[in-house]
């Protein structure tokens, strides 16, 4: 077990509970709510040993880029996908990287809100959930609900407390026939939600 | 005839290894063979237990090997974890961040290391006095006082039991007692005897003969708890020759164990209902059990750590 799996586990906790889908090889993006930096190193030692190799989180650059360790264990550990918020070259697409790691056969993680809210439930979703799933219909979409991280690190905390955290994913979503962008991710967001009662 | 410690060590062990054995194959014979839903439910209790018990056995086997630090560490990570799973099911707010910080980085650390040292004027008031002044404090310091004493209390009240409470099992192997210098980790183990066998026999004996079940646990029986605790008690009494007791006294520690350890299971059931959780190890997974077995241990130890340190040390 590589030690950030180990310390988190130790921490948080970060136990998985299958819900609506099952482990499984076939490409997938995962998707949750963000309330913490926690997140996505928790949602990746979530997933079985065997599913971590070839799961990529999508991070933000602004934070895991800025190098030192948290750099070395993004790129290391998480072979995280960068992801430029900032969006320092005006005419790059911030999805590109997105793309080329599905490309390539990748999983991802990724954090549709774009940034941690202070509260358990997401606020509304941004689009690049909705284009990854017009481009790439043949990955499925796993919605994830990250229980109680919000509490062990909140917005702004230095240290996480340990608390146990589970993990749920929910049943795979699609996009519908003639659906919306809006309609889309507003789907994806209750996906999300429902799995938190 | 005095045996020496190591004797007594190995002679203890080997009993211990013979009985568990015996206990675990008969357990895994009994879930073979059972066929409806309510025995298996009750084997898989019983060998929760005897796996337990078989963590008791390792844990003294290395402490043996590499000293009483280990039996401190042991009991400090026990504490951590079951401190965890207390503050999960607990409703705290991200504005009691600091306080936790303080409770599983500095408190833990802090009593565990004052245990290792034999300090007992200072780890005996540490958490009932210090933390409980200063947890306030700090959680004050925030502005927020939504719920505020009710915060506190839960924070406070999770200390006690998880660490306070939980850190007396290894100080009884730190206590010196006139004429049984060095062998304090025997009394530990004793202690930790009785307990787990009075668990046992009682799980054993509610199956056994059943009748009325427990309101708190309704794996075992009112008549079965009774039997449980008067055998466990028996045979704390014919183990006398490893503590620093005579026969009647032993009879009266075991009892004393016995009785604090079912209050603890009684009251740790209440504390995890009113706390919305119908097992510390609950199907959401919030919690992985730890509470569920130290539930007992929390309420004897100090009790006999008590009894000992006033009867028993200058």
């Amino acid at each position: 077990m590589p030690p950030i799996v180990w310390l988190v586990r130790t921490l948080v906790g970060a136990y998985p509970h299958w819900v609506g889908s099952a482990p499984s090889a076939n490409q997938r993006i995962y998707f949750a709510n963000h309330t913490s930096h926690l997140d996505t190193v928790v949602l990746w030692a979530a997933l079985p040993e065997s599913l971590r190799a070839n799961t990529r989180p999508v991070a933000a650059k602004d934070y895991w880029g800025g190098g030192g360790l948290r750099t070395q264990i993004a790129r290391d550990e998480l072979n995280v996908v960068m992801i430029d918020r900032a969006r320092e070259d005006p005419e790059a697409d911030p999805l590109d990287p997105l793309r080329d790691a599905l490309e390539h056969g990748f999983s991802l993680i990724i954090f549709p809100e774009g940034t941690r809210s202070a509260q358990p439930l997401p606020g509304p979703f941004k689009s690049g959930l909705y284009h990854l799933a017009v481009e790439f219909p043949h990955v499925e979409l796993i919605p994830v609900y990250i229980e109680n991280l919000h509490r062990s690190m909140p917005k702004g905390a230095l240290l996480p407390v340990p608390i146990i955290c589970t993990v749920r994913f929910g049943a795979p979503i699609a996009l519908r026939e003639g659906e919306t962008k809006e309609q889309f991710l507003e789907r994806a967001r209750n996906a999300v939600i429902a799995l938190a009662q | 005839m005095q045996l020496t410690l190591h004797e007594t060590f190995f002679a203890v062990l080997g009993g211990l290894v013979l009985l568990f054995a015996t206990a675990t194959l008969l357990g895994g014979w009994l879930q073979t063979r059972a066929v409806d839903a309510v025995k298996l439910a009750w084997i898989g209790q019983l060998n929760a237990r005897i796996r337990a018990s078989w963590a008791i056995v390792l844990l003294f086997a290395i402490a043996f090997a590499v000293g009483s630090g280990a039996l401190v560490l042991t009991f400090a990570i026990a504490s951590f974890f079951a401190l965890r799973e207390f503050v999960a099911l607990t409703p705290t707010k991200p504005s009691d961040h600091w306080a936790l910080v303080l409770a599983f980085y500095v408190v833990i650390p802090l009593q565990y290391a004052l245990v290792y040292t034999g300090w007992h004027g200072m780890y005996a008031v540490l958490i009932p006095v210090y933390v409980f002044l200063v947890l306030p404090v700090v959680m004050a310091l925030k502005q927020d006082m939504e719920r505020y004493l009710d915060r506190v209390a839960k924070v406070q009240w999770g200390l006690m039991i998880c660490v306070f409470c939980v850190s007396h099992a290894p100080a009884i192997a730190q206590l010196e007692i006139a004429g049984y210098e060095g062998r304090s980790a025997l009394l530990l183990l004793y202690f930790l005897l009785v307990l787990q066998l009075s668990e046992l026999l009682a799980v054993i004996a509610s199956a056994a003969i059943g009748r009325t079940p427990l309101r708190s646990d309704p794996n075992k029986s009112r008549e079965g708890v009774l039997l449980g605790g008067v055998g466990a008690t028996l045979i704390g009494t014919a183990l006398w020759w490893m503590t620093p007791f005579t026969w009647w006294q032993a009879a009266l520690m075991s009892a004393a164990i016995v009785v604090a350890g079912f209050m603890g299971g009684l009251v740790l059931a209440s504390v995890k209902r009113s706390l919305g959780a119908r097992d510390w190890y609950d199907g959401a997974q919030l919690s992985r059990g730890v509470l569920d077995r130290l539930d007992a241990l929390s309420f004897a130890a100090p009790v006999f750590f008590h009894l000992t340190w006033y009867f028993f040390t200058d």
